[in-house]
């Protein structure tokens, strides 16, 4: 019953959305203050029907109800409680009523949150969003319904994707779709103020907080699919160029870029059209990213959907959404007007180019994504686009960004003193360097171009604290003056800060990853030794275990160092008894922010067993760096100025500037 | 400078990177693009060594040789006739079964037939395929979606488990 009533609850959120879509427009059109209340309203109860049908569809995954078709393909009754919960997201039809609820969630909150947005613009953002809400609502019913039943009742169920029975599957989606479907938002904002022909810098000062929390909760979510991928594959790697990891990697890249752009345009009213396109185009990619992984045209890591009818009513939607914006974008764009000129050595021009690297990165890593499939449509040959030609294009691209970032934050608006910031920057320059030789000298080398990264890893970690300190004048100014002056700084300075350290810390880590692994694969019979990045690996002997759903022959490693056994591993071959699907479950020892990782493979004739053993220096440093970029994203949020809904539109006439374009545009 | 200059400084400076961009990826795609092929255009058209290429197919039954230590060997065939004998250092994907699809990526070892892969993608849940190999043998008549009539349910009712297990060197 409870899932028919939940069933119902989708269809009338499905209403819902109809009306939202229309009645605020004509509300906002008119001017008429009763018909635009219905938006806040009707989101918010949208948003209830929406949780409410997911929570029916959560309680028959928690029960196993099998006459439920979703719960029957996807579960077990034997599968651990908590995968139960996140068993919910695992698998199509879920993962779409998942993207469904965040989509209106995030709708919900304007309507809340939004209390001091023009009556306007709240009516047709949140009409923007119904829209979104209705084409995704028509998706599920008609082609991903999770709430078909089964006569008569299957007795069992065929078992969640043991892969997916992990800690990763109950936190790696929900935190990808906060992040990549809350850039609807800045869509949203961005189609609402092209359909009022109204830009300007409030409208960056309302986008940018949403941008900012989705663009944090992103970060979160593709370091742990990494970490997860990492752990969980047991092929000790944490990225793999796989498209769909492409998916969520571009509306990050763009997303990265939309919150520097959307920077300019609230601060000095500049870039007002780029940040426009710019918003567009980032959900554009998470639309395009929904495409590509729902709709099977890609071979990837992630087996999911791949039934045609989906497909296609995926690309209706993204050519819909996409050149719909795209068209009211043109339509609009030339009689908005641009603002405030700079010179190319300013805050600005620094953004500028920040905004130049990242649209052209993700415009190789689209190219690339896309490629295959293009030349496969058109002449029939297959190829695979892997991660030598990402590393190779968007590794090279990348390089001037790194080394950019740091002089950004230090120069000044409108004409900066490039000279003036060099001198501020070479003693962290110069530290970055020596502490890079340090490392390249402890870890006995490696390639050149590895030295230069790890120098411009650190150069973002000692530029961001080097921009903090002469913000506070220290060294300059007695130590309780630069105290005060420090603890006066705008809560975002900090933000900056500690986000471009971060990246400096991943970026630290892939170099370190990359060129200091090193990889063993040999057969060890038990007893034997082999030494692995400074330490003694010992096979001690595999024993058979069971667990709530599965048997595995685990096999025991002990560690040592100098003589003392300093850790134990774990490392298993892993057959989940519903579908006998074998997984490889891996031994992962944390030493500092290094791992060893041991992987097994087959066992050999003379009773031994081949094992791959993998030396990961630096490794953390990866997703730690990720992690203090999103806390640097929070601690931006925090600030006072930005806080949500905070800013109200300056009640100055919007003067009939004269169009001048500016270069940058 | 004017504002004239800067502007066309901006421009040029934008526009330079671009193209660079442009040629980097036309370049990179040179590289590093590596060719679908199976074992029966392998046969009529022989690629030199060298040249990375992904092999699919199916895996041989009783072609697996394990237990070498850990170099592992077998072959791709794909019901044409035509076998290409592949060989592996490391560890085989779970999912690596004899008689089902397969995916590998390497390159032909000079002055020998052997192909020597650095990449093993294996795909399988009773009815799944890699999505190059299915296609491939669905064109060539060999594996037809009526010859299993469970299947256009079955492939369905699977399609979320499909399961890839991939390894690189």
């Amino acid at each position: 019953m409870i899932i028919e009533i939940g069933h119902y609850a989708l269809v009338l959120a499905l209403a819902i959305a109809t009306i939202l879509s229309i009645v605020p427009v004509i509300g906002a059109r008119r001017g008429d203050q009763a018909t635009m209340e219905i938006a806040p309203f009707g989101s918010v109860l949208l948003f209830a029907l929406v949780a409410f049908s997911f929570a029916a569809l959560t309680y028959a995954h928690v029960v196993s109800d099998f006459s439920v078709k979703n719960v029957w393909e996807n579960s077990h009754s034997l599968v651990p409680l908590v995968y139960k919960y996140s068993g919910v997201w695992g698998n199509h039809e879920g993962s779409m009523m998942l993207w469904l609820l965040v989509l209106s969630l995030f709708s919900a909150l304007v309507a809340v949150f939004g209390r001091n947005l023009p009556d306007t613009l709240k009516a047709n953002v949140l009409a923007v969003q119904a829209w979104i809400s209705f084409a995704f609502i028509l998706f599920i019913l008609l082609t991903s319904n999770p709430f078909i039943r089964l006569d008569p009742a299957p007795p069992e169920g065929r078992d969640l994707n043991p892969l997916l029975q992990d800690f990763g599957l109950a936190i790696h989606p929900p935190l990808l779709y906060l992040g990549y479907v809350g850039f609807s938002i800045c869509f949203s904002f961005a189609v609402a103020a092209l359909m009022e022909g109204r830009i300007d810098a409030a409208l960056a000062r309302w986008v940018r907080p949403w941008t900012l929390a989705a663009w944090i909760f992103l970060t979160l979510g593709i370091a742990m699919g990494s970490y997860w991928a990492y752990y969980e594959l047991g092929w000790g790697g944490w990225w793999f160029w796989d498209p769909v990891e492409n998916a969520s990697f571009m509306p990050w890249l763009a997303g990265t870029a939309l919150l520097h752009s959307a920077l300019v345009m609230e601060k000095r009213e500049a870039l007002k059209i780029w940040t426009v396109l710019l918003a567009i185009l980032t959900f554009s990619l998470s639309l395009l990213g929904t495409f590509l992984v729902r709709s099977g045209v890609l071979t990837s890591v992630h087996a999911f959907a791949s039934d045609p009818s989906r497909g296609v009513f995926i690309l209706c939607i993204l050519l819909i959404f996409i050149g719909g914006a795209l068209s009211l974008f043109a339509f609009r764009a030339p009689r908005l007007s641009a603002g405030g000129l700079f010179a190319p050595v300013s805050r600005e021009g620094a953004l500028v180019l920040n905004n130049l690297i990242l649209t052209v990165a993700c415009g190789t890593v689209l190219t690339g994504t896309l490629y295959p499939l293009l030349l496969e449509t058109l002449t029939g040959d297959k190829i695979s686009v892997g991660a030598p030609f990402f590393n190779m294009t968007f590794g090279l691209l990348m390089i001037p960004l790194l080394v950019a970032a740091p002089f950004g934050p230090l120069l000044a608006w409108k004409r900066g003193d490039l000279f003036g910031v060099l001198q501020r920057l070479y003693v962290a320059a110069g530290l970055a360097f020596v502490a890079a030789l340090a490392i390249f000298y402890a870890e006995y080398g490696g390639p050149m171009l590895s030295l230069l990264g790890l120098a411009a890893g650190l150069f973002l970690v000692f530029g961001a604290a080097a921009d903090l300190w002469h913000r506070s004048g220290l060294g300059k100014v007695d130590a309780h003056v630069a105290w005060r002056r420090l603890k006066g700084l705008p809560r975002s300075a900090f933000g900056t800060a500690l986000a471009h350290a971060g990246l400096g810390i991943t970026v630290l880590g892939i170099v370190a990853v990359s060129t200091f692994a090193t990889e063993h694969i040999i057969e060890m019979k038990p007893g034997q030794t082999t030494d692995v990045g400074g330490y003694v690996v010992r096979f001690d002997g595999m024993q058979p275990a069971t667990g709530p759903n599965y048997r595995e022959d685990r096999g025991h490693f002990s560690i040592r160092r100098g003589g003392f056994e300093v850790a134990d591993v774990w490392s298993a071959k892993r057959v989940y008894v519903a579908q006998q699907m074998p997984t490889t479950e891996a031994g992962i020892q944390t030493f500092g922010l290094s791992q060893l990782y041991v992987s097994l493979g087959d066992p050999t004739k003379d009773g031994g067993i081949v094992v791959r053993i993998w030396w990961k220096p630096f490794i953390l440093c990866i997703w730690g760096g990720a992690l203090i970029m999103a806390a640097g994203g929070v601690v931006s949020l925090s600030d006072r100025r930005l806080r949500v809904g905070a800013p109200s539109r300056k009640a100055k006439a919007t003067k009939p500037a004269a169009p001048v374009m500016e270069a940058a545009e | 400078m004017t504002l004239k200059q800067k502007r066309l400084t901006v421009i040029v400076g934008g526009m330079s990177f671009i193209i660079a961009a442009v040629l980097l990826v036309m370049f990179a795609f040179r590289q590093s693009v590596a060719y679908f092929y199976m074992p029966v255009d392998l046969a009529k058209n022989p690629i030199p060594p060298g040249t990375r290429i992904r092999l699919g197919g199916l895996v041989e039954e009783g072609s697996i040789v394990r237990g070498e230590g850990t170099a592992v060997r077998f072959a791709v065939t794909d019901q044409s006739g035509d076998t290409v004998n592949v060989r592996y250092q490391g560890i085989l994907p779970d999912l690596m079964r004899e008689g089902q699809g397969v995916v590998t990526e390497g390159t032909y070892e000079a002055g020998s037939n052997l192909f020597s892969a650095d990449t093993v993608l294996a795909k399988h849940d009773e009815t799944y395929m890699p999505k190059e190999v299915a296609d491939r043998l669905k064109a060539q008549g060999l594996w037809e979606e009526s010859k299993t009539p469970s299947q256009q349910g079955e492939a369905k009712d699977q399609e979320a488990k499909g399961h890839e297990a991939k390894v690189t060197q």
